[in-house]
């Protein structure tokens, strides 16, 4: 036991007397909490929309104010020609044309049917699926207008069957931060303990104290204690700061007991961390380890659900998510800070933490060579 | 024959490592006698510094039967480990941590207890008279004092036995002559050291000295054996003589 308090003494010591380690632990974290979170949105704000108005009627103008009114809608051009606006679009100025054809206004009123084209700009499919949604979502809005306008009431009552009302549980305003901020918190303490940890003990093996420790009858679990503890209190003080950071700035609801995050996060670290440890032992130089951990960072991170929801991967990839720690621990976070969660709801996801621990424990002390 | 058993502290018999198709070490057998100052010498790529690192545990045998202060290499590793100290030719100490903290990391995991080590230090500061330097950080210290450091630590936990990989490397002669001997007092203490160096004076110094070359071992014995044997004014010649009986 002493033996791994004298380990640990001389990683703190090494980890602070770094100077560009306290930046990297303090000031990273803040800065990417704040970046991140006001980026990452899969809010539409904003669409560029060129309008090409060829009826010039009160209608069509009528209904181009509905775009202008609409904080998603930025008109950035009008004009008589298509060509132009095809031009726009070309040059990525423009995200939607909406094109209404002359004789809009007559057509709607003679023979009640007119049309107006929508034109998407879909090499980003997410996005132009949004735009087109929220271009219907106006011109049904208009079209109830036009009804109300030409029918009377009485009648227009009748029209009206169905009105869908939604309620938003967990997250009541819809507030994308709400759900995201769990989320890159998690990534940061993931990415700061892998990286840390990973960099750790091959960087031993290049300045070659490694050996010194090998000479002597050091046990294989009392070193990798030794190394993981300080990093599993830097990272668990990271993710006490990121919450802080996350209730201060962005006022995240914290529904559930926080101790059951800071339980699960415990043990979420310990894998995260002997993967590290695991990373470092196999590898013959920093390099290395750097790209094998961005390698598995870069497909934890994008496999974890929190930018894609995991329900619409393939079924294989979600079969191979189950390997995925990333996944189980956002689960917790966003389960337990937005919607309340209690052990039990969690416990199956929580278990499967500990399987992971045990198991990458396990493999970062066994794969520790003493001897070459 | 069983007192002479019980002197030797080291035994290899057969000792063969190869990487690949290279042969680094090609059947080795020695013994080194409790006590003595061992010299294990060798052109560079001669095939020391493999051979140490099997010794100290650091590294397997592709074949051979070897025995470190009376324990087998394949089944007791880990109590070698406790017997013996090893000062690699890599420079071994944290750069970023002061001279005391060094000394209280590896005596800590030798086990020492906290008032040991505190004693320890301050005898050894005053040995190597460095006591203004006990805070200073490693890096800000010259080499010589940073390889008599390095060599205190090797044997803070007084070992049986040390092993000494070029320790002298890259210092001027008088900090090497200061370090020779450090070697002399730790011998007459008990330990027994196994030393390898590619100074052919400092192959004066040793009990008796074994010389490689290309992964075999072309001589052992003391000194003066071997100068008159080869008929060398000192052990350089009888180094150049062997090195040139292998060319021709």
């Amino acid at each position: 036991m002493r033996t791994i308090l004298y380990i640990i003494q001389k990683e703190f010591l090494q980890i602070f007397r770094n100077k560009g380690m306290l930046p990297i632990i303090f000031v990273v974290p803040i800065v990417q909490l704040l970046i991140l979170v006001n980026a990452a949105t899969f809010e539409m704000k904003h669409i560029k929309v060129s309008v090409v108005d060829m009826d010039l009627s009160s209608s069509s103008r009528k209904l181009i104010s509905k775009y202008e009114g609409s904080p998603f809608y930025e008109i950035v051009q009008t004009t008589f020609s298509y060509d132009q606006a095809m031009d726009q679009m070309q040059r990525g100025k423009v995200d939607v044309i909406i094109r209404i054809p002359n004789g809009f206004e007559r057509k709607l009123v003679k023979e009640n049917l007119s049309k107006v084209q929508f034109v998407i700009n879909a090499i980003n499919q997410s996005v132009a699926g949004l735009s087109s949604a929220y271009c219907s979502s106006i011109l049904i809005d208009f079209n109830r207008e036009l009804l109300q306008d030409w029918l009377n009431p009485s009648k227009l009552a009748g029209l009206k069957n169905i009105q869908t009302d939604y309620s938003y549980w967990y997250n009541p305003k819809l507030n994308y931060k709400t759900y995201m901020v769990p989320g890159i918190l998690v990534l940061l303490v993931t990415i700061i303990g892998l990286l840390l940890s990973g960099m750790n003990i091959v960087r031993e093996k290049e300045i070659g104290t490694i050996e010194q420790i090998n000479v002597t009858p050091i046990r294989k679990i009392q070193f990798i204690a030794g190394k993981l503890t300080p990093f599993w209190i830097i990272a668990m003080f990271e993710l006490a700061f990121g919450l802080s950071i996350g209730k201060l700035v962005f006022d995240i609801p914290i529904v559930g007991n926080l101790w059951l995050i800071f339980l699960s996060g415990g043990v979420y670290l310990f894998v995260i961390l002997s993967v590290g440890l695991l990373v470092s032992t196999v590898t013959n130089n920093q390099q290395q380890a750097m790209l094998v951990s961005f390698f598995f960072l870069i497909i934890f991170i994008l496999m974890s659900g929190l930018f894609t929801s995991i329900e619409s991967m393939p079924h294989w990839a979600q079969e191979m998510d189950r390997l995925n720690p990333l996944m189980y621990f956002i689960k917790i976070m966003r389960m337990v800070l937005l919607k309340g969660s209690t052990f039990d709801d969690i416990s199956q996801l929580f278990y499967s933490l500990v399987v992971f621990a045990i198991v990458m424990s396990s493999l970062a002390v066994w794969r520790y060579r003493k001897v070459a | 024959m069983v007192k002479r058993q019980a002197e030797n502290i080291i035994v290899v018999k057969d000792l063969v490592k190869k990487f690949g198709s290279f042969i680094a070490n090609d059947h080795l057998s020695f013994e080194v006698k409790k006590g003595e100052i061992f010299g294990f010498l060798g052109a560079n790529g001669a095939g020391k510094t493999t051979a140490i690192k099997i010794l100290c545990g650091l590294s397997s045998p592709t074949s051979g039967k070897l025995t470190v202060g009376g324990f087998d290499i394949y089944t007791e590793r880990e109590k070698i480990k406790k017997n013996i100290g090893y000062m690699s030719q890599k420079f071994s100490l944290y750069d970023d941590l002061t001279v005391f903290e060094n000394i209280r990391f590896y005596a800590g995991i030798y086990g020492l207890r906290k008032k040991e080590i505190e004693e320890r230090t301050k005898v050894l500061m005053e040995k190597l008279d460095m006591k203004e330097a006990r805070d200073k950080l490693i890096r800000s210290i010259p080499l010589g004092w940073k390889q008599k450091l390095a060599f205190s630590v090797a044997i803070i936990h007084n070992p049986k036995i040390v092993f000494l990989d070029e320790p002298t490397g890259g210092v001027d002669p008088l900090t090497r002559r200061q370090f020779w001997d450090m070697i002399f007092e730790a011998s007459r203490e008990g330990i027994t050291v196994f030393v390898t160096t590619h100074y052919m004076d400092e192959a004066e110094y040793c009990d008796r000295v074994s010389i490689m070359v290309d992964g075999k071992i072309a001589a052992l014995d003391t000194p003066e054996n071997l100068k008159q044997q080869y008929l060398a004014a000192s052990m350089n010649d009888v180094f150049l003589k062997l090195a040139r009986a292998k060319v021709n």
